[in-house]
């Protein structure tokens, strides 16, 4: 059984400090208004429920958007109609928080339309209310998504239009028509009997988030007697006579008893954990490069090219990551852009002692063609004296430069004869070794293990490099 | 200290877990979607929240949302999706809440295409959305600064409460190098200003309204002498070869690793050229650029940009007329070649 509270809920500030002026008792509501009402009942039951400690309220842009002068919680104002998505972010950080979002017609049901939907949709484990009284009241009295046919607003002036502006928007309908919520009432604050009625409704809508059971919206039809250019008595006379009729009350969906409570529960790792968990570990390689077999003077620039598939992007990063265990400043970067035009897949590598400026390479000093588009397109760019490797079981034309180390390479043919295509990259990785001075191959196969983790992947991928690196030594003898 | 060799935009997400970051909200959108990849597979791993949102205006809004609640929130985008944010980040800024946006910025206006491009540095060095405000901006050039400047980033939101943004090129996004991961940040200021959902958290209210225009008025004066401290305190740079350089080259993010490399080939030639890059682009180094502009060895600057021509403005005001400043941009998309830039520079030199 719940207190009677003839005073000031104590889930309400004791004097609203915030509120400008002298008067730091009332609110800023007009007489005859709505929401001071609402307030006083959500403050009630954040009270009676011991929640408003726990509490977080967020407040919209509309009459409401000074609710923080008022709710002795937390407070978080938010962006027109952003509330539902402000509060997501609240009650993400803090589950245990009981996180309401209060919001307007215009703010709920028409700029803020997307983020409602959503919330609800997720079913956030939030409390919603939503206050509609058919039309704008801070800005003006224009109109509302809810206001009605033939209403006349500052921007109806000579009343709303089907032709012109559609159907007032049912909210409480179009919400209990999703999967999540657990709870959609819609009910109105006209007389005694009915306020007792949404303070029910109020009240389940909180409980049901103290009890973690998910989205709960309270629709709320409310009295605007300054916008509607009316006295107190006949604003509640107007939602009984003519609201009502267009916004039919009622449970539209009550599941909250059915569903199990949510775990919402943080798992926040420990940050002595955190690095692994994010695959940051030390690298257990542990490569002595003061005995490699490369070059002293490497400085690569590689451009690999071929169709989407052939592995390509790939061998791109393999290299990266052998040049990185060498000790070489190496990057790497995708065909991307403009780049991609004209049907190859290709990306850069630099290997270089130097710290490497543009990770651009226009002018490689190895050239891999994987198939006819990409050789025609990148030949004419390698350097002087440059290396073209490419895969002569696919590409049945031969380099025209005569300035270049003319590479011809079955790849694809050899993998085939392995028994597996798609390891023709790896052969081209061990003709590289063989053939120049920046890849030891003792490095590459140690770092092979790590690229393939399945034994019988890595066996075949390992046997691929060998052939490769021996065809590499017979070509550069 | 952990080295890998990852993509631009995982070494970010990384940074950001390193720094503490438990909140990633975002929409996707190329060429920053790796970004959102990365957090939706390691947040859940530390106990952190990803979510896909319906929009960026949802994404940035979550974001307030958990900045709000004082722990470490972020968000990331590209350029049209950054300018849907606009409306958020201009409230988070006048709400004092720290959080971080990612722009990995791409070929405008409008749809425009997924290529880098570097027009959006108005946007979001001035401030992009409504109001007297501005941006903490890094521009990393390196997938080792995109997580070391998004860990900086965490750390100057905190300690400014603004929002700051790490502004990168697509291809600084793309490009994959190797990484020196730190280690986690384990001490972080307590922020008493926040709601936590505790009872001593009753008085506090998260807002940007102020009706009085005496007391907004008191609010944005205090945000200008924010900006002023964090000009004073926080502007970092880079400066290549200019000891002797009768001409200063401007660039950041992918431009200043092209400046980079035409400048050595310049100096084969013996032209005396040297870049500064700023590491900040708010703050911005004008104090820097002013001592450059006075010293009687340099002659004149350019400015590089994959854009109109935005960032010159912002050296033109630090030189102040004392030098001349030219301008060479690349737009679309496209980015200069080496030869190109050496080209350029050797044509704008023509002004010595």
């Amino acid at each position: 059984m719940s207190i009677k509270i003839l005073g000031k809920s104590p889930g309400f500030y004791d004097s609203y400090e915030r509120r400008p002026g002298s008067n730091k008792e009332q609110t800023h509501y007009c007489p005859g208004c709505g929401h001071g009402i609402l307030h006083k009942l959500i403050a009630e039951a954040l009270t009676d429920f011991e929640a408003a400690e726990n509490c977080v309220f967020v407040s919209p842009v509309g009459c409401s958007v000074f609710a923080y002068y008022y709710f002795n919680a937390g407070n978080i104002q938010s962006a027109h109609g952003r509330a539902p998505a402000v509060a997501t972010g609240v009650k993400r950080a803090l589950p245990e928080s009981i996180v309401i979002s209060y919001q307007g017609d215009g703010d709920l049901a028409a700029i803020g339309g997307n983020e409602i939907l959503h919330a609800a949709n997720r079913g956030e484990a939030m409390t919603v209310f939503f206050v509609n009284n058919a039309i704008y009241g801070m800005t003006g009295g224009q109109m509302a998504p809810t206001t009605l046919i033939g209403q006349k607003t500052t921007t109806t002036p000579y009343g709303r239009t089907l032709q012109n502006e559609g159907y007032p928007i049912r909210m409480a309908e179009i919400i209990s028509s999703l999967e999540s919520p657990v709870y959609v009432e819609r009910v109105m604050m006209a007389d005694t009997r009915s306020i007792a009625a949404a303070r029910k409704a109020v009240r389940k809508g909180i409980k049901n988030q103290i009890e973690k059971k998910g989205f709960s919206f309270v629709e709320v039809l409310s009295t605007c007697p300054t916008g509607w250019k009316m006295s107190a008595p006949q604003s509640e006379e107007w939602i009984k006579s003519t609201l009502v009729k267009n916004f039919p009350l009622g449970v539209y969906k009550d599941i909250a008893q059915q569903v199990e409570p949510l775990n919402l529960d943080l798992n926040l790792a420990p940050p002595e954990r955190v690095s692994k968990l994010i695959g940051l570990e030390k690298d257990k390689l542990e490569i002595d490069t003061a005995a490699l077999t490369i070059n002293e003077n490497i400085d690569e620039e590689i451009k690999i090219a071929g169709f989407g598939g052939q592995g390509v992007l790939s061998l791109g990063v393999w290299l990266s990551e052998i040049g990185m265990r060498e000790d070489l400043e190496v990057s790497w970067i995708p065909s991307y852009g403009p780049e991609m035009r004209g049907g190859t897949a290709n990306c850069h590598v630099k290997l270089s002692r130097e710290n490497i400026g543009s990770p651009l390479v226009t002018h490689p000093s190895i050239l891999i063609a994987m198939n006819r588009p990409s050789l025609e397109k990148f030949e004419d760019d390698v350097l002087e004296g440059g290396i073209i490797l490419w895969d002569n079981s696919l590409i049945d034309v031969e380099p025209k430069r005569k300035d270049i180390k003319n590479i011809p390479i079955p790849a694809t043919q050899i993998a085939k004869e392995m028994g597996n295509t798609r390891i023709s990259n790896v052969v081209i990785l061990g003709v590289l070794a063989g053939l120049t001075e920046f890849l030891d191959p003792m490095v590459v196969q140690r770092v092979l293990p790590l690229i393939f983790k399945k034994r019988h992947l890595l066996e075949i991928n390992l046997k691929a490099f060998q052939k490769g690196l021996e065809l590499g030594r017979e070509l550069s003898d | 200290m952990s080295k890998q060799f990852v993509k631009g935009n995982e070494a970010i997400v990384k940074g950001a877990i390193l720094a503490g970051c438990r909140a990633y909200y975002g929409y996707p959108i190329t060429p920053a979607s790796e970004i959102a990849h990365a957090a939706a597979q390691y947040m859940p791993l530390v106990g952190g929240t990803f979510l896909q949102a319906e929009s960026e205006i949802a994404a940035i809004n979550m974001v307030y949302g958990a900045a709000g609640t004082g722990i470490r929130a972020m968000t990331a985008s590209s350029s049209p999706g950054f300018s849907l944010k606009q409306e958020g980040m201009s409230y988070l800024a006048g709400a004092e809440l720290p959080c971080v946006v990612v722009n990995i910025t791409r070929g405008g206006p409008g749809l425009g295409n997924i290529a880098p491009e570097q027009g959006d540095y108005h946007q979001v060095v001035k401030g992009g959305g409504h109001g007297n405000y501005k941006n903490i901006v890094v521009a990393p050039n390196s997938a080792q600064e995109m997580c070391d400047l998004t860990m900086l980033a965490f750390d100057l939101a905190d300690k400014y409460r603004n929002p700051a943004v790490v502004m990168a090129d697509g291809f600084i996004g793309q490009m994959m190098e190797p990484v020196d991961f730190p280690e986690p940040v384990t001490e972080f200021a307590e922020k008493t200003w926040a709601v936590r959902g505790v009872d001593g958290d009753r008085m506090n209210l998260i807002s940007s309204i102020e009706l009085d225009p005496d007391d907004l008025e008191r609010h944005n004066q205090k945000l200008q002498r924010k900006y002023e401290i964090i000009e004073n305190n926080e502007t970092r740079y880079e400066e290549y070869r200019l000891d002797d350089a009768d001409f200063v080259v401007i660039g950041y993010g992918i431009v200043s690793r092209m400046v980079h490399t035409a400048i050595d080939q310049l100096r084969v030639e013996g032209v005396k050229v040297g870049m500064l890059r700023p590491i900040t682009v708010m703050p911005f180094p004008t104090n820097r650029i002013a001592e450059l502009a006075a010293l009687d060895h340099v002659k004149a600057f350019s400015v590089i940009e994959l854009s109109n021509g935005q960032m010159v403005d912002d050296v033109r005001l630090a030189v102040n007329g004392v030098k001349p400043v030219e301008f060479y941009g690349r737009m679309g998309g496209n980015v200069p070649s080496i030869q190109e830039l050496v080209h350029e520079i050797k044509r704008m030199m023509r002004v010595l």
